[in-house]
């Protein structure tokens, strides 16, 4: 049963393997003259301001907290989805109402404006 | 597929070894093929004739570019974060190599045939975002830093629809077994899902009936919007245009791989045509029958020559892989980008809605049945 994920396992190996040899290519082959300018952030040509690691929009959290209450409702909806068949109303009428709970926060946040990008 | 690695090699452990290379061996060859296909595909469009000093009709550039991007110098730029610069590329190549573990190129060919495929194809297919964060951060570049943010709303909101829109074909199989996602759409082309499914009774291999009839031909409009759903998503998570903001050359220069030079660039170029072909490839899978011929039968099975049959698997996925690979590269010389709240808007107020009235929708009709 463990076995049939073994398969799993060597994949992540050959790709690990395979991206860090590969990555490093250029490192082997590649000529090295680093000067300051050359190793200077880019910036279209400016000396660069300040540091990149600023402030950014509220909205990218935004995204990502309501990605996680969706997919963790997707996630939740997949081992439903295979026993849908046998549970039959019951099971409809379940995921009716678990969705249907998350539709009024859905509801929310669109009437809150979360989801406006301005 | 096991059992001909195995006899050639004679040993176990030496045969999944092997099997698990073969993606990777895949996916080098599909790479160049891809890069050209694109060039060509491009230029044509536009009325152009593309690399053509390169070899005869300039074939060999391709290989042209991936010499030029091992012979360019490694550039780590001096204020970036060195450990999470360097490991970004690997992190996502790897998430884009992962998932083809459970990709089933023929029905003897799966690397692992999972009973969690699709689950586990989802999961991986969305660890890639964490290299392009990790990417844009360790750069220390204003584009960078933008591109990642973009890219990682723009991938986890997509992945809602996408994952709800193969939950739709899932729900109707009853199985998240990719091998009995395509069982279930053998005989023709008239029984892949994006027709409706199966319009006679399937036994699965683990002994399962799904049972259907000609009436499933309700579910034709409902799976067609699934799969539009579905690649709409697929477009937006591999970054391709019209979704393409986080790359958008003319605003963020590279986006989260502006810093990068080289081989470390050219990963990053390699994951996204590993990704392209990867969520082709399920569209295939999931709504276009995978490795079956769409009139059902195989010369190899009616000539009972395995070896064959095998091969056209192979060829049928590959195939229906790179028409839809194709598609994209046509819709991006075709669509304009869009801007990101545009991008947002057809997420979070169309697609996810829609997907889940869908999933409703086919549930409801699928019990009453």
């Amino acid at each position: 049963m463990l076995l049939e994920y073994l398969p799993l396992v060597l994949v992540l190996a050959v790709s690990l393997i395979f991206g860090i040899v590969a990555t490093n290519a250029s490192w082997l082959f590649g000529p090295r003259r680093p000067d300051p300018e050359k190793l200077s952030t880019y910036e279209s040509g400016m000396t660069p301001v300040r540091t990149a690691r600023q402030r950014f929009s509220v909205r990218f959290y935004m995204v990502a907290m309501l990605f996680i209450v969706f997919d963790i409702e997707v996630v939740f909806m997949y081992p439903w989805a295979v026993r849908f068949k046998d549970l039959g109303w019951f099971g409809f009428w379940e995921m009716l109402v678990f969705v249907g709970i998350l539709m009024v926060g859905y509801g929310y946040i669109v009437k809150k404006g979360a989801l406006e990008w301005d | 597929m096991e059992q001909f690695i195995h006899d050639l090699i004679g040993n176990d452990l030496l045969a999944t070894i092997v099997w698990c290379v073969l993606p990777l061996v895949f996916i080098l060859g599909y790479a160049i093929v891809a890069i050209l296909a694109e060039m060509k595909s491009a230029s044509w469009f536009q009325d152009r004739l593309g690399p053509m000093r390169t070899g005869p009709w300039g074939i060999f550039q391709p290989f042209a570019d991936v010499l030029k991007l091992l012979m360019k110098e490694d550039i780590v730029p001096a204020r970036a974060d060195k450990i999470l610069f360097n490991l970004a590329p690997v992190i996502v190549f790897v998430g884009a190599y992962a998932a083809f573990a459970v990709l089933p190129f023929a029905s003897e060919y799966v690397g692992a045939d999972l009973n969690l495929g699709l689950f586990y194809l989802i999961a991986v297919s969305s660890f890639g975002v964490l290299g392009i964060i990790m990417g844009g951060w360790a750069s220390n570049n204003k584009y960078s830093l933008l591109g990642a943010m973009r890219s990682a709303a723009q991938i986890v909101s997509y992945e809602v629809p996408s994952a709800t829109a193969l939950l739709i074909v899932a729900m109707m199989v009853g199985s998240l077994n990719l091998q009995d996602i395509i069982t279930a759409q053998s005989g023709g082309f008239w029984n892949w899902f994006i027709l409706g499914g199966p319009k006679s009774d399937v036994v699965l291999a683990s002994g399962a009936v799904i049972h259907a009839d000609i009436g499933n031909f309700v579910f034709l409009p409902l799976l067609l919007a699934t799969f539009v759903i579905y690649y709409l998503s697929a477009l937006a998570e591999t970054n391709r245009t019209p979704f393409d903001i986080p790359e958008g050359e003319s605003e963020l220069v590279g986006g989260y791989h502006t810093e990068y030079s080289g081989m470390k660039f050219g990963m990053f170029f390699m994951a996204e045509y590993a990704n392209m072909f990867l969520v082709s490839a399920v569209a295939a899978v999931v709504f276009f029958g995978g490795w079956q011929s769409p009139w059902g039968i195989t010369l190899g099975e009616a000539l009972d020559i395995p070896v064959l049959t095998l091969l056209e698997g192979v060829f049928w996925t590959a195939a229906k892989g790179f028409f839809f690979v194709f598609v994209m590269m046509w819709l991006r010389w075709t669509l304009p980008r869009l801007r990101v709240d545009q991008l947002m808007y057809m997420c979070w107020k169309v697609l996810i809605p829609a997907s889940f009235a869908l999933a409703l929708v086919v549930g409801f009709i699928v019990v009453i049945r």
